[in-house]
């Protein structure tokens, strides 16, 4: 068999696609979160909700079940939420304020510490989360949460997300949007807020000091939910 | 002392089967609610996700609490070296055993997913008191059995000192472990006390001894074996005493409560304006756990009959079951306090106190876990020799003299 030089060319060509086209693709795998290589504590994933700006709106909420499959069965007291909004009145002063209240990814979180089998976890990059697979649906972590931010799932869950699994008699609270985090995306309720909403949300790394929640932290006053318990909460409020 | 003689029970008559067969419906029954709450999901019981732990759990805890507590007449004799007991101790063993797996039946079957049970004994969170919990309670089952078998062996009799001072011990540990559980809850006003530990230990005292005395008193009446009024008079002064410290540590904790601003509220709630939780406490808890068995008890002429006895160790668990009602449900329907001085709102019922109704199938759990306790303690006086011949006091009390 013998070879023209455009032959030669040609094959060369394809081959040398062949063999740099995974690699290719690797560098965008490496640039993207993947779960082993870039989940470290260098980074601590968080909030910044600005309840001055937040408006009498369910944008956040809405976003937030709609993108975690999170539906209801018309039973309020037994169907989940992972975020709502939460109305607040003065009682001295009648002042009137309305925030969205979620998972506050506490530093040290109780629902972790009382979790007996390790289901309730932390990830190394702040974001607390429940291992649908081990949890045995005792319950205590919603006995020891302090934000009522978790549910108890009370029956049977279809059409779950791919992303989000979920299942009767396990417990389950909002994930900061985990495996969008991971894709390099910003957690629905923020993306609705900002699109939708009033921008009262800022999604980014606490740590990172060039992120835009580093510096409004660092320059503006802000305060977290019940800060009497000292668990360092991921999810930081301002115009308390 | 004479030497004491023990007898299976003859287990043969028309009201041993009866009783067994009631049971054992009983127990059924609560197989088969557990598989509806478990099919169905725990939408069709009260609980919720306001009130996460129901009926259910007021009756696993009673069993567990009750269970340490059923353990003390044995502790009495062995680590506290009094005689008179010595012929209740196997018995004593014997229901500690039972009561606590009927506790735990309840309290697994209750589980979101009782079927990964696995993996809580397999793998322990050990900042988790309920990973602690699940080694005491099966650490308790073994304790327990080495120390009526050297109880039972009479070659093994000199360890009994040994092996019940262990089981004390554990005993002690295990109740610090289920009142922690509340203890260490810094979420809820009307939890987050170290009290709890010492209260539970207390209240196990006062349910097991009760239970203890009702299940003796029956035993006794049914296979027509002597319970002498020595015997039984010790016994009622001890749970009068019990039920009197539970009252003390009851007193103390809601004065305490008090005595802090920011707790006035969960103490208004449970101690005035909580509805159902008020009448609980007052009338359940206070009045028929606390006051009316006192009286029985302590009543010059009442406190010698055995129906007074009999009545006053019933209002102890009535009570018990009351006072245990209170504190799981009271302490969860009462609002978390995440922004003092705002009034909260939301669709996820913030702010406002929660509304918990038992379902039926979980009163029927939590009856089945009380039959499992009671039957697996029947039968088993039918194949061991548990319960002595006579308790008679002559045969109890060297220096009794008729």
């Amino acid at each position: 068999m013998s070879l023209d030089r455009r032959q030669f060319l040609g094959l060369g060509a394809a081959a040398a696609g062949v063999a740099l086209a995974p690699g290719l693709h690797l560098i965008d795998l490496v640039q993207a979160r993947s779960p082993e290589d870039k989940v470290n504590a260098l980074t601590r994933w968080g909030l910044l909700i600005d309840t001055v700006k937040c408006a009498d709106c369910e944008a956040c909420v809405t976003a937030c079940h709609e993108e975690n499959g999170v539906t209801g069965h018309n039973r309020p007291a037994t169907d989940a939420q992972w975020i709502r909004k939460v109305g607040l009145r003065d009682k001295r002063t009648g002042h009137v304020q309305t925030l969205p209240l979620m998972c506050q990814h506490c530093e040290s979180p109780p629902c972790v510490d009382v979790c007996p089998t390790g289901a309730s976890f932390k990830r190394a990059d702040g974001i607390v989360l429940v291992d649908k697979h081990i949890c045995i649906g005792c319950r205590y972590c919603m006995m020891a949460c302090p934000y009522k931010a978790r549910s108890f799932i009370h029956e049977a869950v279809t059409d779950q997300k791919p992303d989000v699994p979920r299942g009767k008699g396990t417990v389950e609270s909002c994930t900061l949007c985990v495996h969008r985090v991971d894709r390099g995306q910003i957690p629905a309720c923020v993306e609705a807020c900002t699109k939708d909403g009033g921008q009262a949300m800022v999604f980014g790394d606490l740590n990172d000091r060039d992120s835009e929640i580093h510096k409004r932290l660092r320059s503006e006053p802000s305060s977290q939910i019940r800060p009497d318990l000292a668990l360092n909460t991921g999810v930081r409020y301002q115009g308390l | 002392m004479a030497l004491i003689h023990y007898r299976e029970i003859d287990g043969r008559s028309r009201g041993f089967y009866a009783l067994l067969a009631l049971l054992g419906a009983l127990v059924l029954a609560g197989a088969a609610a557990a598989w509806y709450m478990e099919h169905n999901g725990h939408w069709v019981t009260g609980m919720s996700n306001q009130i996460i732990w129901g009926t259910p759990h007021v009756f696993a805890v009673f069993l567990i609490v009750a269970a340490s507590g059923a353990l003390n007449v044995a502790s009495i004799a062995s680590v506290f070296g009094r005689g008179l007991y010595k012929p209740l101790a196997r018995l004593s063993g014997l229901l500690a055993l039972a009561l606590l797996a009927g506790g735990l039946a309840v309290l697994v079957l209750d589980l979101g997913r009782p079927e990964r049970l696995i993996e809580a004994m397999s793998y322990y969170n050990f900042k988790s008191i309920f990973a602690w919990n699940i080694i005491l309670y099966t650490g308790f089952f073994a304790v327990v059995a080495v120390y009526l078998w050297m109880m039972f062996e009479r070659r093994m009799n000199d360890f009994t000192k040994p092996a019940g001072l262990a089981a004390f011990l554990w005993r002690l540990t295990l109740t610090t472990g289920t009142g922690s559980i509340f203890g260490f809850l810094v979420a809820r006003d009307a939890y987050d006390s170290a009290l709890y530990a010492p209260m539970f230990i207390i209240m196990s005292f006062s349910f097991g001894l009760a239970i203890f005395v009702l299940v003796l008193m029956a035993a006794c009446h049914w296979t027509g074996r002597v319970l002498g009024d020595v015997l039984l008079a010790r016994l009622k002064n001890l749970l009068g005493v019990f039920v009197a410290a539970v009252l003390y540590f009851v007193l103390v904790y809601h004065l305490t409560n008090l005595y802090i601003t920011r707790h006035h509220d969960v103490e208004r709630f449970i101690l005035l304006d909580g509805g159902i939780y008020t009448g609980l406490f007052w009338f359940g808890q206070i009045l028929i756990g606390g006051i009316l068995p006192l009286a029985l008890l302590y009543h010059p002429t009442l406190g010698k009959s055995r129906r007074a006895i009999a009545l006053a160790a019933l209002a102890v668990i009535a009570g018990g079951l009351a006072q245990i009602y209170v504190i799981i449900i009271g302490g969860q329907a009462f609002p978390m306090p995440l922004f003092p001085d705002k009034e909260v709102t939301s669709s996820f019922f913030d702010g406002v106190v929660a509304t918990y109704a038992p379902s039926l199938p979980e009163v029927v759990l939590g009856v089945g876990g009380v039959a499992l306790a009671l039957a697996l303690t029947t039968f088993a006086l039918k194949v061991l020799p548990f319960l002595p011949t006579s308790l008679a006091d002559a045969d109890v009390d060297p220096h009794h003299s008729t």
